[in-house]
């Protein structure tokens, strides 16, 4: 069957450029926030996506969503590109939930209709079904058929993110991107979100996108894990063989720093330092040599080109065949 | 289903978060606001006066009785017939303050009106599409700074003749930037918010974003500058007048009747002072009201 073996979602060497004014005469230069980018989403997987702050994680989910455009490289849905696919079908089939609650839902709207504009964006039903499809789904996601009258600002953070859930799930989506959904929450709420995720991607069969700071998140919930560094994946694995043995030295780093006694809530503690590079003049050769612990003379000048074997995908000069 | 068990535990903290709604919060801050409240009544209270002005004004504000003229009001030793005296043409003056009401909040509305839909339109488009739209507006917005209000009115009035239509019009299309520039700002802080980006990823159009999503959120910002430029407008309108190039003669204008009585100033100041004081009042209430307005909306937009 070719229709499974098509990735549900699949980017082509996508790569986006934004232009940065630096200063009132600056001139732009280009920041390349998402820097040749190849990766496939299988039915029923869920992708766990990891890196740094500022790596370019959202802007990547952003471009799954539609929401930004490549600057050069494909997406494709169904093995077709998305500039071909219209962008309510689109929508039905993607929906995003985001990482701060108090910001993804609308303050002067109640629940009922943040939950409902899916169904009336897409004329789906009247408002009699609509009122049922949405308590099912507030029943679905664990509150109670009163919330719908309620308003963003009388609910915690944990009850928004169940609400952003809600809309994200009304029009049956079968690709969820998760950007970071728990990392504004209180960690007693967190693992009741990450519960409430999982059970439902069973229940509906979803795919997932998970990007997150937290590895043990990641662990805990993804089937293949991607990690992203200044723009790039430096690795792809199935989780087992990451979390046993990392190849690539950053990977390393991001595990070590879960293993230390502080569980970093935020941004792991790499032990790598903070010399963070700067995006828009990103050091020559392998962008992460200047905090590589094992970089050689080679890592300053030439770049590792990915390489690709059973585990999954390598991008380092110790892995060059 | 196998979701019943655990998902569907509701949260036992519900019950107590369940607080006012953001509507309940905002009346109750809005009566609760002194300025607020002194602003609004003052100003409610003139509407409908000029509302009912031919019911509310003791007598016509345009008949004259020269045998009358420039009696001093009450409080100076003149009669009740003229509660606050007559004018230079022996017009009753209260009844030309209770006229003037509306040629004042007609202006004060309608150029309001006309520069906050241009204003708000230039600045949400900037705000929302950025890029090349922003840089037009916000060049239209640095022109618009550049000319002088006051001599850009009176020249226009003066080629095309003081009327009420000609204030209105040239007050309209001149006093658009503020509401641009703070729309342009409003837009661009709110189009960040994730719940933009969650409409769009719906598949909402461009409009039913702007509307429901955007201005919503914008709307406190607008009601502020709506009154703030009202202001701007009406005290223009009496500088024009007074200039005798806004509202013309015989029509009963505040600024109109400064101007009149700016002869007599030195005999009689109640003349130029009775005017001067409505003038003065009526912005002081339509400002407090402005600033009222911002601090009962202001905490709702941080939250
Ligand atoms: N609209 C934009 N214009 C210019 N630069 C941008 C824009 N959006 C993102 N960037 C830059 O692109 C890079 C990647 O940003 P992105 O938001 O994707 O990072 P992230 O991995 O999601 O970070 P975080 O973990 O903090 O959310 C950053 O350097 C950021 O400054
Ligand atoms: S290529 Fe070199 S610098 Fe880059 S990660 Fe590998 S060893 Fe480190
Ligand atoms: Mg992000």
């Amino acid at each position: 069957m070719s229709q499974l073996d098509t990735p549900v979602l699949e980017l082509r060497n996508v790569t986006k450029t934004y232009s940065v004014k630096q200063g009132l005469f600056g001139k732009p230069k280009p920041l390349t926030a998402v820097n040749d980018v190849s990766i496939k989403l299988a039915r029923g997987e869920v992708l766990g996506l990891v890196g740094e702050s500022g790596c370019g994680k959202s802007t990547l989910a952003k471009i799954l969503l539609g929401l930004e455009a490549p600057s050069s490289g494909q997406v494709l849905v169904d093995g077709q590109a998305l500039g071909g696919q219209d962008r309510l079908a689109l929508a039905r089939r993607i929906q995003p939930i985001f990482q701060d609650p108090y910001s993804s839902l609308n303050p002067r709207k109640n629940i009922y209709d943040i939950i409902a504009l899916p169904l009336r964006v897409h004329s789906i039903g009247n408002e009699v079904s609509r009122q049922k499809s949405v308590r099912e789904i507030l029943d679905i996601v664990g509150l109670p058929a009163r919330v719908m009258n309620s308003y963003p600002s009388q609910m915690s953070g944990g009850q928004r993110q169940r609400v952003a859930i809600a809309r994200a799930l009304i029009m049956k989506p079968e690709i969820v991107i998760c950007d970071e959904p728990t990392s504004a929450l209180d960690v007693s709420v967190q693992s009741q979100i990450l519960n409430l995720l999982n059970e439902l991607r069973q229940e509906f069969g979803l795919t997932y996108l998970f990007i997150s700071h937290n590895l043990a998140v990641i662990e805990h919930l993804a089937t293949r894990v991607a990690v992203m560094y200044l723009g790039r994946i430096v690795e792809e694995a199935s989780v087992e063989s990451l979390f046993d043995a990392a190849r690539h030295p950053y990977s390393d780093a991001l595990l070590k720093s879960v293993l230390t006694p502080e569980p970093g809530l935020g941004i792991p503690d790499t032990h790598l330092g903070m010399t963070y590079p700067n995006p828009i003049a990103p050091p020559d050769g392998c962008h992460f040599h200047p905090r590589c612990p094992s970089a050689m003379d080679l890592c300053k000048s030439q770049r590792p080109t990915p390489l690709f074997d059973a585990a999954g995908r390598i991008e380092c000069h110790l892995f060059s065949p | 289903m196998t979701l019943a068990t655990s998902a569907n535990s509701v949260d036992p903290l519900l019950q107590d978060i369940i607080g006012p709604t953001p509507g309940q919060q905002l009346r109750r801050r809005f009566f609760g606001h002194r300025g607020l409240m002194i602003g609004a009544s003052v100003l409610g209270l003139l509407l409908v006066i000029a509302v009912l002005a031919p019911v509310v004004a003791p007598h016509d504000p345009y008949a004259q009785d020269l045998m009358a003229r420039m009696k001093p009001p009450v409080f100076l030793g003149g009669t009740w017939e003229n509660i606050l005296g007559t004018d230079h043409l022996g017009r009753d003056y209260l009844s030309r303050l209770i006229y003037g009401a509306r040629v004042s909040l007609l202006i004060g509305f309608v150029a309001a009106l006309i520069s906050g839909t241009i204003g708000t339109a230039m600045g949400v488009a900037a705000g929302y599409f950025g890029g090349r739209v922003d840089m037009v507006v916000t060049f239209l917005i640095n022109v618009r700074l550049a000319m002088p209000v006051v001599l850009v009115a009176l020249a226009v009035v003066a080629i095309l003749g003081g009327s009420l239509q000609v204030v209105i019009g040239v007050l309209g299309l001149l006093l658009w930037d503020r509401f641009a520039v703070v729309m342009r700002a409003s837009t661009l802080q709110v189009r960040g918010r994730e719940y933009v980006a969650a409409a769009q990823a719906i598949g909402a159009s461009t409009p039913r974003i702007l509307l429901s999503e955007i201005m919503p959120n914008i709307m406190n910002n607008l009601i502020v500058v709506i009154t703030l430029e009202m202001a701007h407008a009406i005290l223009l309108e009496a500088t024009l007048s007074f200039l005798g190039l806004g509202v013309q003669p015989p029509t009963p204008s505040w600024g109109l009747m400064v101007s009149e009585g700016k002869n007599m100033m030195l005999f009689e100041p109640w003349l130029v002072l009775i005017p001067g004081t409505v003038l003065f009042v009526v912005v002081l209430a339509i400002n407090l009201m402005g600033d009222g307005l911002r601090d009962v909306t202001a905490p709702e937009n941080r939250s």
